[in-house]
């Protein structure tokens, strides 16, 4: 903690919602990243927050962009400030999990594919919150959307999978609930060149339907329990990071029942609902073990 | 230098958000163990700590959202209805 500024990047007074965790790890993030930075921010609770003309929160320039273009945006401002022969400058795509699983991911596959420079965060509310939780391809099985009122029926489409793909320098997951280990990933990205993807966890207190104070909670069952997993994928090689190094064991992982009656999101998930689920959770756990066995 | 209209990094961005507030979070600098967690974990940055390593409170735009009193072990928070 000692490595975090007291510099504040994020003023407060912003219009984020009482306890957003996305709020809380922009908020993060920003002191890792320092003030040579420019965010790129498509539609989504955080375009919110950035505020309106003449006012902003944020130290640092935004450049808001359509929905499906964030990171053709960072690649257009990547090129226009080599051009000017300027080179210290992290150029940070801030992105929700609609304007990349969904709406954007044409253009960060295009520009993972040209290895273009730039650093991509994905905040993972798991839903379109800003325009009042409507489903994502990045909501869980059973999540109660405005769109899935019975708990949606598909699985969450696997983003980071898809950016090792890619065969980028880094991808990694985060939670918000482990600032420690996001700014740890965050400064391991920052070393690096080509395009860098950081995908995580980030609670909603309207949208999962919990009360405010449960934020860090929530974030910490969701690993605790299995349902998400931290790692980070660097040169060829997979590694489990933070509390979840310790839960390649099924019998390690707290009950997942526990992730979920916190939420009133979940509260319409019956047994079978639930077994359906844990069984997706393990297959997912198979599928990283395999990937750090190399 | 740009010109039109630019925008400037201001508190209170979003108004004053300590009027969202209906509890507000009371520090016992006695009972603080001086670990911070509540600073790292404030999404408002509304959280200070000073060169003893104190922690006070920002009320103008803290939003109540109880997170600095729920990570506190030392209980050293306590959340005060305020309507
Ligand atoms: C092309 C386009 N379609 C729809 C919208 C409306 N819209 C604005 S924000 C948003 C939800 C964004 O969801 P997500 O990317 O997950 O971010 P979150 O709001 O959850 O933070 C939508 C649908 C838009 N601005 N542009
Ligand atoms: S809806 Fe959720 S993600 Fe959006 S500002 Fe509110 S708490 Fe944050
Ligand atoms: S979390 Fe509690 S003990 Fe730790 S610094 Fe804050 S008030 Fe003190
Ligand atoms: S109640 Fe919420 S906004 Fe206020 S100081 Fe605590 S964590 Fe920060
Ligand atoms: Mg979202």
């Amino acid at each position: 903690m000692r490595n975090l500024t007291d510099e504040e990047y994020l003023l407060p007074g912003n219009a984020a919602c009482p306890g957003c965790a996305a709020v809380m790890a922009m908020r993060i993030g920003l002191k890792v990243l320092g003030p040579r930075t420019i965010l790129v921010i498509p539609a989504c609770c955080m375009s919110v927050v950035q505020g309106h003309c003449p006012k902003t929160p944020s130290k640092v320039p935004i450049f808001n962009t359509a929905f499906a273009a964030s990171a053709a945006t960072a690649s257009g401002i990547r090129a226009a400030l080599e051009m000017k022969g300027i080179m210290d400058v992290n150029i940070v795509c801030w992105a929700g999990d609609g304007g990349t699983a969904d709406i954007g991911i044409q253009s960060l596959s295009g520009a993972a594919e040209r290895g273009d420079d730039l650093i991509y965060v994905c905040y993972d509310n798991e839903a379109y919150m800003n325009t009042g939780t409507q489903r994502s391809g990045s909501t869980p099985e059973g999540a109660r959307t405005t769109t899935t009122i019975t708990g949606k029926s598909e699985g969450k489409k696997d983003v980071p999978g898809i950016m090792i793909a890619h065969r980028i320098p880094y991808v990694a997951t985060a939670c918000t609930s482990y600032p420690l280990d996001f700014a740890n990933k965050l400064r391991r990205a920052i070393s690096m060149r080509g395009t860098r993807y950081i995908h995580l966890l980030s609670p909603c207190p309207p949208g999962w339907r919990y009360p405010t104070e449960k934020t860090v909670e929530v974030g910490k069952l969701a690993v605790e329990s299995g349902a998400w997993i931290l790692y980070e994928w660097a040169g060829g090689r997979c590694r489990l990071t933070g509390p979840s190094s310790g839960l390649a064991e099924r019998s390690k992982r707290r009950p997942l029942e526990e992730y979920l009656r916190i939420q009133g999101r979940f509260a319409q998930a019956d047994p079978s609902k639930i077994e359906g689920m844990k069984r997706r959770i393990d297959e997912e756990w198979e599928r990283i073990l395999a990937l750090c066995k190399g | 230098m740009l010109g039109g209209p630019v925008s400037k990094a201001t508190e209170g961005a979003g108004g004053l958000t300590g009027m969202w507030r209906i509890r507000r979070p009371e520090v016992d600098n006695s009972m603080c163990t001086k670990c911070h967690l509540c600073w790292l974990f404030c999404p408002e940055g509304v959280v200070r700590r000073g060169c003893k390593g104190e922690i006070w409170i920002v009320y103008e735009f803290c939003k109540g959202c109880g997170i600095c009193a729920e990570v506190c072990a030392a209980r050293a928070i306590r959340m005060v209805r305020e309507v």
